[in-house]
């Protein structure tokens, strides 16, 4: 059951990706273009996204999830080096080629050859992950 | 522009719904690089299996119930370097803020976490300054 609505979770994701846009980096780039010729969509996406997901959590208080388990707890309110620099990063890559994480993986079936390059390369980052952020703690923990 | 809106707005309602059946159901948060990252370096073996049921379904519905789905297209740069710079990048830098557009923006913003908020802040910083340096300085993009 659990992997069952997983599958449903990970569908209705991908094709709300496809639908509004996200896959497409051509647009992605517009709206993050604020430079350029800025097309404010993203906001809407987001939007759109963010509102069902209010009321989700709100529902949560007091219940438990619907297959078992708790619900996660909220995270330690930590505004760290990693969480500041690690979004940087990911938001320059994000820029230079238009995909993030979902949208990279939703688009595998039709992204061609580049698009099946752009995913190994960010599994190779994501392995990088563990030894830069050892580095990066080390480095701001000696200054 | 107007219709992209509309799209954006559908299929941005799309995505919090899968967001809140995941929550609701499963209890997880739906969070695309930390799913498959968790997968991929073994850090939480645990629920791998939900994982990978979600990154099939990830990939292969769109498919198959997106009726203009033939005429989709990413079009991403043939540029092979910035694709693969880019990548690491962003796999790099999603798993060391331990979380992406969905995870920190989608659920994180929802739930009023600070750090959802500041990460979302954050990438779209890097989103801006990505598009300013790579295609109005440098231009390669």
């Amino acid at each position: 059951m659990r992997a069952l609505f997983a599958f449903i979770a990970g569908g209705t994701f991908g094709t709300g990706l496809v639908v509004s846009g996200m896959t497409d980096t051509t647009k992605v780039q517009g709206w993050l273009d604020i430079f350029g010729d800025w097309d404010p969509t993203l906001a809407f996406v987001l939007g759109g996204a963010v509102v069902p997901m209010f009321f989700a959590w709100r529902y949560t208080d007091g219940r438990l999830p619907r297959l078992g388990g708790k619900f996660p707890a909220p995270p330690e309110p930590k505004l760290d080096h990693n969480l500041v620099l690690g979004s940087l990063i990911f938001g320059l890559g994000w820029g230079l080629a238009g995909l993030c994480p979902g949208p990279a993986i939703a688009s595998l079936s039709y992204g061609g050859f580049g698009g099946g390059v752009f995913l190994i390369a960010m599994i190779a980052g994501m392995l990088a992950a563990p030894p830069a952020r050892r580095w990066l703690d080390a480095v701001a923990g000696s200054s | 522009m107007y219709q992209d809106w509309i799209w954006g707005l559908v299929g941005g309602g799309l995505i919090g719904i899968a967001a809140a059946l995941y929550l609701l159901v499963n209890g997880r948060i739906l969070g695309a690089s930390g799913i498959l990252g968790g997968l991929v370096d073994g850090t939480e073996r645990a629920h791998s299996k939900e994982r990978l049921a979600f990154l099939a379904g990830l990939v292969l519905v769109p498919v198959s119930v997106v009726p203009f789905y033939s005429s989709v297209d990413t079009h991403l740069t043939p540029n092979l370097a910035v694709v693969i710079f880019a990548g690491l990048l962003v796999g790099v830098g999603t798993r060391l803020a331990n979380g992406c557009t969905s995870g920190h923006g989608v659920c994180g913003i929802s739930r009023l976490a600070p750090r959802g908020m500041v990460a979302t802040v954050f990438y779209l910083l890097g989103g801006g300054a990505s598009l300013l340096l790579f295609k109005h300085v440098l231009g390669v993009i």
